[in-house]
């Protein structure tokens, strides 16, 4: 497995003092904090920091890192030495449940034992504790509803004790007009309590993939609709693509670039509905063959315009 | 064990259904009711209605309270940095919808 720079992704020097660690972990945390932060690979980065804080904020824990020295360099493989862990007592509440690295699982992961207290919300024997999950949907799985199969990952204690990131399938029916940001329940499919005891139950919260068409707010949905100059300077009727069919929709004369038309309750279809907005943007023909020109030129000296009057030029 | 051949399972709008209770709330996300409470005290939730005595919250609340209990141990804000944090990330989100919105 590779090695991994706890140093190195938290930028500290090898003889930090706790406070560095701890200030320098304050500051990766907000910055990638998958709830707050924009970056890329938040998530990601994320992790990476809180497992090298959950290594070095730890004395004892940090103690038995350096003990593997800088030998191999980051990305290199590695093992850890067969007397690992000799002589080192490691106390204190195991972390939080992650997805930990192969490297940090090989060299902390007999602490990780999840105990019968650290189960937080273990109020109830016999009452399985609720499961979350986040899972990314397609658009059309709301606007028609319909039955999904859902990769989640979810906690878990496996057979060793560890509290684990278990990947589970499920097939789903995705009720329609469900938002993002929205929790679909499923009752009793949460975490079952060893013995005879009622499970918890599972949400599943829901967000949309972008789609290549329509742009989601809540529960409107947005089209960017190409109109010719003389479709909307004249009006038509244009065939245009909406959530539940194409439909042949009225350009009202005298429309510009960035008329919004509104189709009531045609947007998601939560209780109340959304509505479905068409923004036109003009497409200009282009003026490559001379007919094309000609119409162009002509269009030039019958109409007195200036599209730049207000700018005082 | 997967569930691709059977029925697939059915569940409803939890933002769509009955109000939630301090209880409820509680337990869906493992803490102590106690904490719920200092959340409301805080701010951070908002009651909806109070029927003799009991506190009711939207579905809504859910995701609220998650996120709080994520800022509060991922960040180690105390209460009130939780309050004024999703305070903020209300009105950033806020700010960029109707950004984009003018955008068109």
């Amino acid at each position: 497995m590779e090695f991994k720079d706890y140093y190195k992704v938290m930028g500290v020097a090898r003889d930090a003092t706790e406070a560095q660690i701890k200030q320098a972990y304050r500051k990766l945390a907000r910055k990638y904090h998958p709830d707050v932060s924009k970056e890329k690979d938040a998530e990601a980065r994320f992790k990476e920091v809180g497992e090298a804080y959950e290594v070095l904020k730890s004395p004892e824990r940090r103690a038995a890192y350096d003990q593997l020295g800088q030998g191999p360099r980051a990305g290199e493989e590695f093992r850890p030495p067969p007397d690992w862990g000799a002589g080192f007592e490691f106390s204190g509440a195991g972390p939080r449940e992650s997805d930990y690295s192969d490297f940090f699982e090989s060299l902390f992961g007999a602490q990780t034992r999840a105990r019968p207290s650290d189960r937080r919300g273990a109020f109830h024997p016999g009452q399985g504790v609720d499961h979350h999950a986040k899972v990314l949907l397609d658009l059309d799985a709301t606007l028609r509803g319909g039955a999904r199969q859902l990769t989640l990952r979810v906690p878990e204690v496996d057979a060793d004790g560890r509290l684990v990131s278990k990947e589970r399938v499920l097939n789903v029916q995705v009720p329609k007009g469900i938002l993002a940001g929205q929790n679909i329940r499923l009752a009793g499919q949460g975490e079952r309590p060893p013995g005879e005891g009622t499970p918890g139950d599972l949400y599943i919260e829901v967000e949309f993939q972008p789609h290549p068409l329509y742009r989601v707010d809540g529960r409107d949905l947005f089209l960017d609709l190409p109109v010719a100059p003389w479709e909307a300077a004249l009006g038509a009727t244009v065939k245009t693509p909406t959530p539940t069919g194409t439909v042949d929709l009225k350009i009202p004369a005298g429309s510009h670039a960035g008329s919004k038309l509104r189709l009531r309750g045609r947007g998601i279809p939560a209780s109340p509905p959304g509505d479905f907005y068409v923004i036109l943007q003009i497409a200009l023909p282009s003026a490559d063959d001379d007919k094309a020109k000609a119409a162009y030129a002509a269009m030039a000296a019958a109409l007195p315009f200036n599209p730049r009057a207000n700018l005082g030029v | 064990m997967t569930s691709s051949e059977d029925q697939p399972l059915s569940g409803a709008i939890l933002e769509q259904s009955a109000l939630l209770t301090v209880k409820d709330l509680s337990r869906m996300c493992a803490v102590d009711e106690r904490h719920i409470v200092d959340f409301v005290e805080e701010g951070v939730l908002h009651v909806v209605e109070i029927k003799s005595t009991e506190w009711y919250f939207r579905g809504e609340a859910l995701r609220r309270t998650r996120l709080a209990l994520r800022l509060e141990r991922d960040l180690e804000l105390n209460l009130a940095g939780v309050a004024l944090a999703l305070e903020l990330m209300e009105e950033l989100e806020r700010l960029r919808r109707e950004l984009q919105a003018r955008r068109q």
